[in-house]
């Protein structure tokens, strides 16, 4: 099978092509300013769907791991002048620590359980970041610099646009590289039938403890990002509707795949906007999405399409 | 010296004794057999064995070294290996990747090569699609390979469960009623698979109902009822053996109103 | 000094009946069908906002509560009948996103009939404080535990002497055998949400007058609930209550003695403890799997 023709290089090649021809369709910075954000969600959501999709674990506290990337770098670099690329590997360095020594315990947990512990460690590190005012600004939030590279500032929704399209499409990357390994695989065994996997050799604990962590380092990074981007940050976005509003993107896109996530992550982003005159009934929509794709289409947008694709084929 | 051996081993689960007191020993290189009624203890021996259980009282030595209470993924490094009554299929990959699983032990498992797609990753991936797909041909599934597992017969999955099994390159081999539901024809062939399997050495072990299956090609069966050790010897002892005929068929000692 | 302690343990105890309460709603739903609900919480806070809203229409408070009261129950067996049901058979992480949705959904619908505001209820028996040892205790909760104690003798009766009590505790113990026996266990997935929908209402309407509702409040009472349910052990109505009246203390004695601060927090402190050392709570059962 030629290397060219599979279906991970065209989606990535489709990707990388939407990414570069969407600037034509952007009349000004709000849509650029959309598009940067849906990038963001993406990249996050990407992780996060290895995690819920493809090992089968849960988390609904994964914007806390985004808010202490964001609160991090917003803090080494705003108060205390370190530059933004030295805080961001810090930061994520930190979150990752932290991570795994929450990972091992959390894990060992499942279903309601699991999601409670996430659902608590969310909780607990926005509350922290409410509270702690004299660090992080309490719940008006703070200012945070822009990013600078060796000098050069990043400012400006265009140039933000290119590196977080970049680096969705590293990202996905990534994903894809790790799905079809052994390491990826081993992955999905746990989700598939946890104790077949251990007869079969797999140390299933350090593997959800893995994927936990890569995909915590996805939302710190991106949670560091987005400070820089926006400037300025809130508790809010380590809060659980931020967790919930993330596992909605994965579950509607879809649970393992990874273009179904960037698909639940753009659609999720762009339903505000559309919304928008409606916002009132913004989070009546979100609860009645969540509820009616989890009923009526388990496995996501993506996959569920894909599958009635195959059928009409076969 | 003997590759298995139990010492021992009971196991009680709320008040019932699913394995009581049980001693028992695999010599290398031959089929042996676990068989015995319903509830007698055979898929908790398996389980206790593979260590999905923890024994309540007593040891299990594998060549020699003791693996009580080891996890399943400890013993899978010790070269034992199982499939299950209740397919344990992993339903979200490909029939192939099932079997590449089965090889993890011995795959290059690094992680950065394999997020960075390097030359070394793409070389080890490609060699084990081949293992893996020449694992399937000898197990006679091989044209089901890029098929999803949840779209398979049953049949299928049952020999699916084997490759992967096999796969894990193991000493021991244990199937837990790998003819389960399958028809004649069907049971044949996992008959010839299992023979062909003992025959590069694998030591096998198996639970089974079908007694023309276990007749034919075990040289050494176990016989289990309530959780302790009947009889045990070859198929012609435990076939003329009268405590064994009664167990299954309900004799004298038995009153009308038990099962 | 020690009225400071007993103030603490009054509050402490007052705010634990709620949890207690809507921590029941969480067993009686588990205990019916495994099924966690992340509604819960909406449940209370339906009866807070609807007593409140009637109120003002000019509803006298005792009808008020009890429409408010029914009106949740309603709401709770069309949520067993529209989102549990059609997705029975499916693994536990879509049905936890499903009653999230189901919370997210009755928040938003809340807050469009309702808006974003605070709201308070009048006391029940006035507002004069009663003094006792130094500390000041509110006629409310007076109201708060009383009503708690009834309605845990009542669900006591229910559970252990009627039939549809315990046709509801069988369906628990095994689904199969008990709709060989002829329950209905669709209905008893009905029942089971209507009455955590009811017991939440009630924990709503009475707690409302003490520390007032609005469209969110369902979020961090329906996790705090959930919190005690699990610290008592899942499934038990004894561990639901201690469990709560445990959260409602700790709390409690954190924001008087350490900091008022971190008071939300200590729910999830203490679950994460309570999963990392005894995820089956002080009075749970333990689970084995079959293989």
């Amino acid at each position: 099978m030629s290397v060219w023709a599979s279906p991970r290089t065209g989606g990535l090649a489709a990707l990388a092509a939407v990414i570069v021809l969407l600037p034509l369709f952007l009349p000004n910075n709000y849509y650029y300013d959309v598009a940067i954000h849906m990038g963001v969600n993406a990249i996050v959501v990407v992780g996060l769907n290895l995690l819920i999709g493809y090992a089968g674990q849960i988390s609904l506290g994964h914007a806390g791991f985004f808010g202490l990337g964001a609160y991090s770098s917003g803090i080494l670099t705003a108060n205390y002048g370190w530059s933004p690329v030295l805080a961001l590997i810090i930061g994520v360095l930190g979150v990752s620590v932290l991570a795994y020594l929450v990972a091992r315990p959390i894990l060992r947990l499942r279903g309601h359980y699991l999601a409670m512990a996430t659902l608590g460690l969310g909780i607990i590190i926005a509350i922290v970041l409410n509270t702690e005012e004299g660090l992080t600004g309490g719940p008006d939030g703070m200012v945070v610099p822009p990013f600078s590279l060796f000098g050069w500032e990043l400012y400006g929704e265009r140039t933000w646009y290119w590196v977080v399209g970049a680096l969705l499409v590293f990202a996905v990357w990534l994903a894809l590289n790790i799905i079809d390994s052994p390491v990826g695989r081993a992955m999905r065994a746990v989700h598939g039938s946890e104790v077949a996997a251990q007869v079969a050799g797999v140390d299933t604990t350090h593997y959800k403890v893995m994927v936990f962590v890569m995909s915590a380092i996805f939302a710190a990074v991106m949670g560091s990002l987005t400070a820089h981007y926006a400037g300025f940050i809130t508790p809010a976005s380590a809060s659980f509707l931020h967790s919930i509003e993330f596992v909605t993107m994965v579950v509607l896109g879809g649970m393992a795949s990874v273009f179904g996530a960037v698909v639940g992550a753009v659609i999720l982003t762009l339903l505000p906007q559309l919304l928008s005159g409606f916002e009132d009934y913004e989070m009546a929509v979100f609860g009645l999405i969540l509820m009616l794709t989890m009923i009526f289409m388990p496995k996501g947008l993506v996959p569920t399409i894909l599958a009635r694709l195959r059928r009409r084929d076969s | 010296m003997s590759l298995l051996q139990v010492e021992g081993l009971s196991k009680t689960f709320g008040g019932v004794h699913a394995v009581e007191g049980l001693s028992y020993s695999v010599e290398p290189g031959k089929i042996h057999a676990i068989i015995g009624p319903n509830g007698a203890g055979k898929t908790t021996l398996f389980n206790l064995i593979t260590g999905i259980y923890q024994p309540g009282s007593g040891h299990i030595y594998l060549k020699g070294q003791s693996i009580t209470g080891l996890s399943p993924h400890a013993l899978a490094q010790r070269g034992m290996s199982r499939t299950f009554q209740n397919l344990q299929i992993f339903f979200n990959m490909s029939a192939i990747e099932n079997v590449m699983v089965g090889m993890h032990m011995h795959l290059d498992t690094r992680f950065l090569p394999a997020l960075f797609r390097l030359p070394a990753a793409i070389r080890g991936e490609r060699a084990c699609r081949a293992a893996a797909l020449e694992l399937m041909e000898h197990t006679g599934i091989a044209r089901y390979a890029d098929t999803s597992a949840d779209g398979l017969p049953y049949g299928i999955l049952k020999r699916l469960e084997i490759a992967r099994a096999l796969a894990a390159k193991p000493s021991l081999l244990l199937l837990d009623e790998p003819a389960a539901g399958l028809n004649p024809s069907e049971t044949a062939e996992i008959d010839s698979l299992i023979q062909q399997i003992a025959e590069t050495g694998t030591t096998v072990v198996l639970v089974e109902h079908d007694m023309k299956l276990v007749m034919g090609i075990s040289a050494h069966i176990l016989v289990l009822d309530y959780g302790k050790k009947l009889a045990e010897g070859t198929p012609d002892e435990i076939r003329a053996n009268p405590g064994v005929v009664a167990a299954y068929l309900g004799g004298e000692e038995k009153g009308p109103d038990e099962p | 000094m020690f009225g400071e302690f007993l103030q603490y343990l009054s509050t402490g105890i007052t705010v634990g009946a709620t949890y207690a309460l809507v921590a029941l709603g969480f067993a009686i739903i588990y205990n019916a069908s495994h099924v966690i609900n992340f509604a819960q919480g909406e449940f209370v806070m339906i009866g807070g906002m609807a007593t409140v809203f009637l109120l003002a229409a000019g509803v006298p408070l005792p009808l008020a509560i009890l429409l408010a009261v029914v009106g949740a129950t309603a709401v709770g067996v069309l949520v067993a009948r529209l989102a549990i049901e059609p997705a029975k058979d499916a693994a536990i992480v879509p049905l936890i996103i499903i009653t999230i949705g189901a919370s997210i959904f009755l928040r938003g619908v809340a807050q469009v009939i309702w808006g974003k505001e605070f709201h308070a209820l009048p006391s029940f028996s006035g507002d004069v404080p009663i003094q006792l040892g130094g500390a000041t205790i509110l006629p409310q909760s007076l109201w708060v535990l009383g009503v708690t104690v009834a309605i845990v003798f009542a669900l006591a009766y229910f559970f252990n002497r009627t039939i549809f009590g315990k046709a509801i505790l069988g369906t628990a113990y095994n689904r199969l055998a008990a709709q060989l026996v002829g329950v209905n266990t669709r209905s008893v997935l009905r029942v089971s949400f209507g009455l955590s929908a009811m017991l939440g209402a009630v924990a709503g309407a009475i707690i409302t007058p003490i520390s007032f509702t609005s469209y969110d409040v369902g979020i961090m009472l329906g996790l705090k609930g959930f919190v005690a349910a699990v610290l008592g052990g899942l499934g038990s109505g004894l561990g639901a209550i201690i469990g709560g009246l445990i959260l409602g203390l700790a709390e409690s004695f954190t924001a008087g003695y350490l900091s008022s601060n971190y008071k939300d927090a200590v729910p999830f402190v203490l679950i994460l403890l309570i999963l990392f050392f005894r995820p089956n709570g002080l009075f749970g059962k333990r689970d084995t799997e079959r293989v």
